[in-house]
């Protein structure tokens, strides 16, 4: 379920194959948990599966003698290192002390989505892969952007993308009509993406090294915000069709973006948009957003987006 | 916010704890909860109880820390309070405010058997 909205995740699809959510992912035997100390670990399971979590070595207190095992004492890893927690239900191992005690957590509610995050951002960053997560609402012209992208970088970069919707393969269609590879995610009753859904992407799809990664996010304004997929930049997108006070209302997607596409800007002579109020309030959320306008129908601002883009691919190579 | 939701990936956590840990009942969950978060404390300790039903912390006892706003005012060069996410500075009236705290949901600790 989405940690944000309540909206369901019952079942995913990821190009087509429907995988319910808990059943891809064993569930890591050698989690740990406390936040304090703790340094990532990344590791390949057998069947493939990677991942990543907090490692720690906590050391500074006796060990409980004269008891059975506990599931906690019992984690090992194979290979390098392992966790060996030496200590009972709640750490109890002094007889006589009640065994009521605080357990220490430190953990964000939105911690797991991160940690998936951090691992996508590992990811991508080995490949020289630069991912732009691409939000806005449904509508705003996202789609129609990317096929203009991809068209005018052919040749000079390779793109992949990632398209997330409720229901339907159209987006990644389009997108593959342009002859760039497309994977759909399909979330179901979800209104995101979130850090695992890309993460099981990535591993179905054959990206090329420094390249382009665009994910469009599911069309949506509140709940994309809140979940980091390791890209290295979101992007928001905001039509003039849409109301200019749009980043006071969702002040949240704006915050989160480094960069604000105006888009659809050919259509300004027939609405009574007004620009400059749009970017104020833009700046007023997200003082350092850039700003660029763009029309995927004229091509105005498609150069500048283009060298935005490049100047990040350049700073990945 | 949507405080379903949240209780949600707060059981999750507390499930994974207790399994790690082999902890046989939880009488507490401290949760911390900035002000600058958007979710409503009353809320989400509605929905706590109601999923953590059937769990080893059915009827634990919620307690919520509520973390004050602040953040740091570009301008005047200082943190400064903010009681909503995206206010002026209330010194200099500017909008470059960076929050700094208050914008915490995390699970701090559990008291448990």
């Amino acid at each position: 379920m989405c940690t944000v909205c309540g909206c369901g995740s019952g079942e995913v699809k990821i190009g087509g194959a429907v995988r319910p959510r808990g059943a891809a992912r064993k569930p890591a035997a050698t989690r740990a948990w406390k936040a304090l100390g703790e340094h990532q670990h990344e590791h390949v399971h057998p069947d493939g599966t990677r991942h990543s979590h907090p490692h720690e070595h906590p050391h500074d207190h006796d060990h409980m003698h004269d008891a059975e095992p506990t599931a906690a004492m019992a984690h090992v890893e194979d290979g390098e290192g392992h966790l060996h927690f030496g200590a009972g239900p709640a750490h109890a191992h002094v007889p006589g002390l009640s065994q009521a005690q605080m357990v220490k957590i430190e953990r964000d509610i939105l911690g797991k989505n991160d940690l998936q995050a951090e691992a996508n951002r590992r990811w991508l960053a080995e490949r020289g892969i630069f991912a732009l997560n691409l939000v806005s609402s449904p509508g705003s012209g996202k789609t129609t952007l990317l096929v203009r992208t991809i068209n005018e970088l052919a040749g000079r970069v390779p793109v992949a993308v990632i398209e997330g919707d409720q229901q339907t393969e159209f987006d990644a269609e389009r997108i593959r009509a342009t002859g760039a590879p497309a994977l759909q995610i399909n979330t179901g009753k979800g209104c995101h993406l979130d850090a695992d859904m890309v993460g099981r992407a990535f591993e179905r799809m054959d990206l090329a090294e420094r390249s382009l990664l665009l994910i469009e996010n599911v069309g949506n304004l509140v709940c994309p915000a809140a979940f980091d997929l390791g890209e290295a930049h979101k992007v928001a997108i905001l039509s003039v069709t849409e109301g200019e006070d749009k980043p006071l209302k969702y002040p949240d997607l704006f915050a989160a973006a480094d960069l604000l596409l105006l888009n659809k800007v050919d259509l300004l002579p027939h609405l009574a948009f007004d620009v400059e109020r749009a970017i104020g309030y833009a700046r007023r959320v997200n003082p350092d957003v850039q700003v660029i306008r763009t029309s995927a129908v004229s091509g105005e601002g498609i150069a500048e987006w283009l060298a935005w883009i490049e100047r990040g691919l350049a700073g990945r190579a | 916010m949507h405080e379903m939701s949240l209780a949600e990936g707060v059981r999750g956590i507390v499930e994974e704890t207790v399994a790690a840990q082999g902890l046989r009942a939880v009488k507490a969950i401290v949760l911390e909860i900035g002000e600058l978060s958007s979710v409503e404390p009353d809320a989400l300790a509605f929905c706590l109880e109601a999923v953590l039903r059937d769990t080893v912390a059915e009827g634990a006892r919620i307690e919520i820390e509520r973390i004050a706003g602040a953040g740091w005012c570009l301008e005047c060069d200082r943190t400064v309070p903010l009681a909503q996410r995206y206010d002026a500075c209330p010194n200099c009236g500017g909008y470059r405010v960076q929050p700094t705290a208050g914008t915490e949901m995390r699970v701090r600790e559990l008291e448990a058997d």
